[in-house]
């Protein structure tokens, strides 16, 4: 039965809303965790009194954001001083709309894929979205006017440009294997245990290095860098424009975990789970929670890196990026060139 | 249609606006404006890797140069206008209409004919597997030839910029 238009837009509709609301959610609950797990490393408790162990903490964080007073400073360029959270929130939405977070599913007499765009270039989208989402940082350092932000702006120019060769050429060995650029079928190569983490380990830690960097994380968050420029570009923003700024932080956060999840841990692939008799819909929903604990684990992960090691200095960023990353990750496109050639992969 | 003629007039006029502003950045973001557009045009053409590849290179790398450059200069100064040199006046009322002259035979001739592209594109046209096999396989040499030529031009860059060793 051919599908009416009408359910076509539902579907699409509803699996937009899902994602966005789980970005969305991921978000909120990532300031608590992190200021959680920042609280249990640094030997101290964290939020834990607004509800049951802090848990409505980020909800009381966000009406406090919504209600604060919005001020633009009056030396700031207007156009782009409000633009500017937009521009880097939007992009950072968007990257996640490629990543398919299970296999298709069978409901309702039909199989929907889980995955809100099936792009035939699905990993270049979410590398042109990144690089959009630099002009959100750029253009709040410059509109705001001021020392500080600009250095920050300027930082995270640099910083991106830099790093994101390191991330596209990390990726090139995955896309060489898959022969694909379509993020599910990155997914369906890596059924069992031949994730593409222990065939190609020097590209999983470039890309891992990377992905910090781009989004401006610990130990790379020297746009930011409070002990050097107060706030870095969003000194001069306050109230929800300030809490935009964060919440495309944890966005594009989420994003890359979901992406290193994708191209080197299997996706939503469950290593054994089609030996199990399962019905169809329960395997699918294992898959899809199997690949939320992943991302999860990787969630963690940047939490666990932000708050266990010290920030670098800008040269020392700068040379790691083109010194070290850059090579390895062309050594890494080597390796598995000549394992191709070879027919070991 | 109605979607791609509001493309068409955005990019057209943030073109415009590249040009008339007088705020140097102002002028940078209208062009990331325009060359965004540009994709957009690319990804309803159904060249969808060429759309990521306009936006990744062009709208993305090289205009992350621009705002870089033009955020270091910081020039707020500069919206006074500056007196270009004589000749350069002059060549530019001689090539703008030389331009617009060119461009309008163009589209007139491609609105004449209804070939417009004699080669017409195949349904894989400005996907990455065409455009791979375009670049690696038709046109290796030249494809080679070119990227010889941006290693050494590069390189010289570099040879340039260093500091001299004292």
């Amino acid at each position: 039965m051919e599908p009416s238009i009408l359910s076509l837009v539902i579907e699409a509709l509803l699996k937009v809303a899902f994602v966005i609301g789980l970005v969305m959610g991921g978000v909120t609950y990532m300031t608590w965790v992190e200021r959680r797990v920042a609280g249990i490393i640094q030997d101290r408790l964290g939020p834990n009194r607004v509800g049951f162990a802090g848990l409505l903490q980020p909800i009381a964080d966000g009406l406090k954001f919504l209600f604060k007073e919005d001020i633009i400073p009056p030396h700031v360029y207007k156009p782009f001083y409000i633009l500017a959270p937009t521009l880097i929130f939007v992009p950072s939405l968007l990257g996640s709309t490629v990543i398919p977070f299970g296999d298709s599913i069978h409901l309702f007499g039909r199989d929907i894929q889980l995955q809100v765009a099936n792009l035939n270039v699905g990993i270049l989208f979410i590398f042109a979205m990144s690089a959009m989402g630099v002009y959100g940082i750029a253009l709040a350092g410059w509109s705001s006017n001021n020392k500080f932000s600009l250095m920050g702006g300027l930082r995270s120019s640099a910083q991106l440009i830099s790093y994101e060769l390191a991330m596209g050429l990390s990726v090139v060995g995955v896309l060489m294997v898959t022969g694909s650029l379509r993020l599910n079928e990155v997914v369906e190569s890596q059924s069992g245990f031949h994730w593409n983490a222990f065939t190609q380990p020097i590209g999983l830690l470039c890309f891992v290095v990377a992905a910090f960097a781009e989004t401006n994380r610990a130990p790379f968050d020297l746009p930011e860098c409070e002990s050097e420029l107060v706030a870095g570009y969003h000194t001069e923003y306050s109230s929800m424009k300030f809490a935009m700024f964060m919440m495309a932080e944890y966005a594009n956060m989420i994003t890359a975990a979901a992406l290193m999840v994708t191209l080197y841990f299997g996706g939503w692939q469950v290593p054994g789970l089609s030996k199990a008799a399962l019905s169809p819909l329960a395997v699918s929903l294992i898959q899809v929670g199997a690949f939320l604990f992943k991302t999860a684990f990787f969630l963690f992960l940047f939490v666990w890196v932000r708050w266990t090691l010290p920030r670098f200095r800008f040269d020392q960023l700068m040379d790691l990026g083109w010194k070290a990353l850059f090579p390895l990750a062309l050594l890494q496109i080597f390796i598995t060139a000549f394992c191709i050639l070879r027919g070991w992969l | 249609m109605l979607v791609i003629n509001l493309i068409a007039f955005v990019a057209i006029f943030s073109a415009l606006m590249v040009v008339f502003h007088r705020s140097p950045m102002v002028s940078v973001v209208f062009l990331i404006v325009n060359l965004v557009c540009i994709a957009l045009f690319f990804l309803f053409l159904h060249a969808q890797f060429l759309f990521a590849i306009q936006i990744i290179v062009y709208a993305g790398a090289i205009m992350v140069l621009f705002v870089f450059v033009v955020m270091l200069l910081n020039l707020r100064k500069e919206e006074e206008l500056l007196p270009g040199w004589r000749v350069q006046r002059a060549l530019a009322y001689l090539g703008g209409p030389l331009l617009v002259g060119a461009l309008w035979t163009a589209l007139w001739r491609r609105g004449r004919s209804s070939e417009a592209f004699p080669g017409s594109f195949g349904s894989g046209f400005g996907t990455a597997e065409d455009i791979g096999q375009l670049l690696f396989n038709d046109y290796l040499f030249q494809f080679e030839a070119a990227s010889v030529l941006l290693v050494v031009a590069m390189i010289g860059a570099v040879v340039l910029a260093r500091r001299k060793e004292s």
